[in-house]
């Protein structure tokens, strides 16, 4: 080890706290010049936490589900009476379905209709959704090998949650559509209106650019749209909630809450099927 | 810096491995507790937790052992808690080392308090330095981020500490005391 003089060992200690704050600027600069160099590092580190955190999900998930049962038991007999009155509702709704199924298919017929390809898809666990102070995304563990593209987009069993931004080895970082980043183009349903949902960080995105005169009805289904080519058309995204203070809101047909499994849809491999789509 | 005079026993592996165990247990601690908060716990607010608990174990291990809590350890965790916390890199960064800072040059005044007086005073600290990382990452991002989020993050900030604190002393008496190694 050098030998230092105690005057110059000190004036080196008084330095370094300032040294390391420099490099916190440089590092910030650095970090904005160059947006994928955090990407990349989340995806280094997610692929080495996410043993870790497959480990941890289990207990976790285990004291959540008794916790659930436990409350579920208290209120068993207004629970049973809900779903009595929801299962006779979706039988009729069924029947409905049903029919509607059936004619659908035979317009499909009389058209020649070409059905469209189911893209390419893989399902994976969600293994940490905590997101950040000011960031709402969720990390996926994905098999090693597994055909996750950059900008797939991931659906839970009722709606949109969002779109692949980083992918790793062995995981996925998901940008989930109530981010503060996320712009999503959607149509609402009724009236093919066309608007754009814009995350808050809360639970439910607004709405906003709807054209003037079609003001989101409350309970409006609201789709994706499509445009940018980012996201398919029609894919399920939520309903029109009018907030306080006349903000419309989307509440998503997704339980972003409590996400277990997600889909990962490769959509642009069903548009470009020889390229091998990589990057941004 | 010379060892005091006295008999002490010989250096063996063991002992130098213990040494060094107690030596790097705040840094170990705060980086494992930054990894797990960031896991699946499902808890409510779980995001402000890093931030919260990274100030928190900064603040207290350079008040009451600066030679385990270096400048390099707090730009390290600072940077984990970024890549995790999914902030702008830098922002912990920084954060962190001001209160390292800090808590450096205040210490001999700190320490000499009691605990209410101490968590008086990382209070006032964290709603500084909760208001510059409000700033730093709205600036980075070019719009403002949620101020409810911002305000989640300071309360639990403070009220992490004294349960955390209460570890702490635990910990620095115990477990991490490097003059029982």
């Amino acid at each position: 080890m050098i030998r230092l003089s105690i005057p110059v060992r000190q004036a080196l200690a008084r330095l370094t706290l300032p040294v390391f704050i420099a490099c916190a600027f440089a590092l910030m600069v650095v970090g904005k010049a160059d947006q994928l160099l955090a990407v990349r590092a989340r995806s280094a580190l997610g692929d080495a936490l996410v043993p870790i955190y497959a480990v941890l999900a289990r207990p976790a998930a285990a004291v959540r589900g008794y916790l659930a049962d436990a409350y579920g038991l208290l209120d068993l007999a207004r629970e049973n009476a809900r779903l009595r009155a929801l299962n006779a509702r979706l039988e009729r709704w069924r029947a409905v379905a049903l029919a509607l199924d059936a004619e659908n298919a035979r317009l499909k017929a009389a058209l020649h209709w070409i059905p469209t390809p189911t893209p390419p898809f893989v399902t994976a666990r969600i293994v940490a959704d905590a997101g950040g102070v000011y960031a709402r995304s969720a990390m996926v563990a994905t098999p090693p090998g597994a055909p996750v593209a950059q900008g797939a987009v991931a659906l839970d069993g009722s709606g949109l949650v969002g779109r692949v931004t980083g992918v790793g080895q062995r995981s996925a970082s998901i940008l989930l559509i109530t981010d503060i980043n996320s712009r999503i183009p959607v149509t609402l349903a009724r009236g093919h209106a066309r608007a754009l949902m814009v995350g808050s960080n809360g639970p439910d995105p607004r709405l906003i650019y709807w054209p003037e005169g079609s003001l989101p009805a409350e309970g409006e289904r609201v789709v994706t749209s499509g445009i940018g080519g980012v996201f398919p058309p029609g894919l399920p995204v939520g309903r029109v909630h009018r907030g306080p203070g006349g903000t419309v809101r989307v509440v998503p047909a997704a339980h972003l809450g409590r996400l277990e499994m997600v889909r990962l849809f490769d959509y642009h491999a069903l548009l470009m099927p020889h390229a091998g789509r990589k990057g941004p | 810096m010379e060892p005091t005079p006295g008999i002490r026993p010989r250096p063996s592996l063991w002992r130098r491995l213990d040494g060094a165990a107690r030596q790097s247990f705040p840094a170990a601690t705060a980086a494992f507790g930054l990894i797990v908060v960031a896991g699946p716990l499902g808890l409510p607010g779980q995001a402000a937790l890093g931030p919260a608990f990274a100030l928190a174990s900064v603040f207290f291990w350079s008040l009451y052992r600066p030679a385990s809590m270096g400048p390099l350890v707090v730009f390290l965790l600072g940077l984990l808690g970024d890549i995790l916390g999914q902030t702008p890199p830098g922002v912990l960064v920084l954060v962190l080392l001001l209160t390292h800072g800090v808590a450096v040059r205040w210490r001999r005044v700190l320490v000499r308090l009691g605990f209410l007086l101490v968590w008086f005073a990382f209070g006032a600290l964290a709603a500084g330095v909760t208001v510059l990382f409000w700033l730093l990452c709205s600036a980075l991002a070019l719009r403002p981020m949620p101020l409810p989020a911002t305000l989640l993050q300071f309360g639990l900030t403070v009220g992490l500490y004294p349960v955390l604190a209460l570890l702490f002393i635990r910990a620095h008496r115990g477990v991490a005391a490097p003059e029982r190694a």
